[in-house]
């Protein structure tokens, strides 16, 4: 288990590295972000309270289209170049790549969210009332978006029409991880009423059930040829 | 899940394939391959584009199953756990297996500590493939195809892997750098390694290599 975190934490500081490299989130991702978020703005007439209902929702749905091109990116990197093949024969274990890819994703995924966050009080005027709650929100939601997007991403790195699949595959499986965040979210920012604690803890749920459910499968997703 | 059989340490042959099959997709890219090589050979695999010689060295290195008939390399029984030979081969194929972006000295820190190597070893296997220092602080990306094909055999070099798979390893590098491939499996049979390789190069390649092998349609002739 020490081992396989290691190597775990080894792929992740590798691709944060490259990601630092190559500023894909910082120049594209984080851009197309903001860009949705104001889209929506200017989308839904701001008078009539339509989004300020909807900023948790549509600040979900934005980290959710953001999340599908952080993973084609992290899974792009390993199939160019003959990389894949180099990390089967390095010997590390399967678990190891995915939670390395879980972990790099969930940083860059976090990175975005703050921006957004702070995006989202400018341009919907948000207020935030339970920071606490956010924060765990936000982290298992993260999570679980990572898990979920690191398994398909693999999958689809490798068909050749990958890339228009993996928001088919990925979106629908996220769809219940979109509802509780977007409810735990609302209740975090005094739009709704009542404890968003269960969503926080269904969040859990999802983000446990995604990794469990990655690790084993990632073994025959990086084996198959 | 069966446990793999415990590797067959005192077998003298470093690869031995019986009848395997290995496909494709649906094409059988090996179709019964017999071929043994003895620990410490060094053979050549010689043959037209498409016969199956890339194929062969990934299976031997455990990343293509064999789907019929038997595979053993280095006494390991590859249809039973082919994962467990993959740290004792060193494979040098056609694409770099190199991340781009990432400069020299990094992706062989990154290779040699995946791999459970020293990253001195690393080091020193840039010494001797001549990848100078400043090179090294250069991203892959900003290397001409000679001196990624030099960084890539690096990595294979600083391994020490008892079974060297290489696919064209002369392929891109000058007439320097050719001759170091060359004194470098040289030195590897030397120490006791076994090389096996494919090269449209015969005549170089059979200056190298002890015997060779002709690869057709899937099998060896």
């Amino acid at each position: 288990m020490g081992r396989t975190l290691r190597d775990a934490a080894l792929l992740a500081a590798k691709d944060l590295r490259l990601e630092r490299r190559a500023k894909v989130a910082l120049g594209q991702m984080l851009p197309f972000a903001l860009l949705v978020l104001l889209l929506f703005a200017f989308a839904l007439d701001p008078d009539r309270g339509v989004l300020e209902r909807a900023t948790s929702g549509l600040f979900w749905v934005t980290v959710l289209f953001t999340a599908v091109l952080a993973v084609q990116r992290a899974f792009a990197v390993e199939v160019d170049d003959g990389v894949l093949d180099a990390l089967r024969l390095s010997g590390i274990a399967p678990a190891a790549v995915f939670l390395g890819k879980v972990g790099a994703l969930v940083v860059e995924l976090v990175v975005l969210e703050v921006v957004l966050g702070l995006g989202v009080a400018v341009l919907y005027d948000a207020r935030l009332e339970g920071w606490g709650l956010l924060a765990v929100v936000a982290a298992a939601a993260t999570v679980g978006i990572a898990a979920a997007g690191a398994s398909y991403g693999l999958l689809a790195a490798r068909l050749r029409q990958g890339s228009s699949l993996l928001p088919l595959l990925l979106l629908p499986l996220l769809a219940p991880v979109l509802i509780a965040a977007t409810r735990g979210s609302d209740v975090a920012l005094g739009r709704e009423t009542g404890s968003g604690w269960p969503w926080a803890a269904l969040l859990g749920v999802f983000a446990v059930a995604y990794l469990v459910l990655g690790t084993v499968l990632f073994r025959p997703l990086l084996e198959e040829t | 899940m069966t446990d793999p059989s415990p590797p067959n340490e005192s077998s003298p042959a470093a690869v031995r394939l019986r009848g395997a099959v290995a496909l494709l997709g649906r094409f059988p890219a090996l179709a019964g391959m017999d071929l043994e090589v003895a620990r410490g050979e060094v053979v050549l695999l010689a043959g037209p584009n498409g016969a199956g010689k890339t194929t062969l060295l990934r299976v031997c290195a455990g990343l293509v199953p064999v789907v019929e008939g038997s595979a053993e390399v280095l006494g390991v029984d590859l249809r039973a756990d082919p994962r467990s030979v993959r740290r004792r081969v060193g494979l040098l194929g056609h694409a770099p297996g190199l991340y781009a972006d990432l400069t020299v000295s990094e992706n062989l820190e990154f290779w040699c500590r995946s791999s459970g190597v020293a990253a001195a070893d690393g080091a020193a296997a840039l010494d001797r493939m001549a990848v100078a220092g400043r090179l090294r602080d250069l991203p892959v990306r900003a290397l001409s195809a000679g001196q990624r094909r030099r960084v890539s055999f690096a990595t294979v070099l600083a391994r020490r892997p008892e079974l060297w798979l290489l696919d064209e390893p002369h392929a891109g590098l000058d007439a320097a750098g050719r001759d170091l491939v060359d004194g470098l499996v040289g030195e590897a049979a030397a120490a006791g390694a076994t090389v096996l390789f494919a090269s449209h190069e015969l005549d170089r390649a059979e200056g190298v290599a002890q015997r060779g092998v002709t690869v057709a349609g899937g099998v060896a002739t």
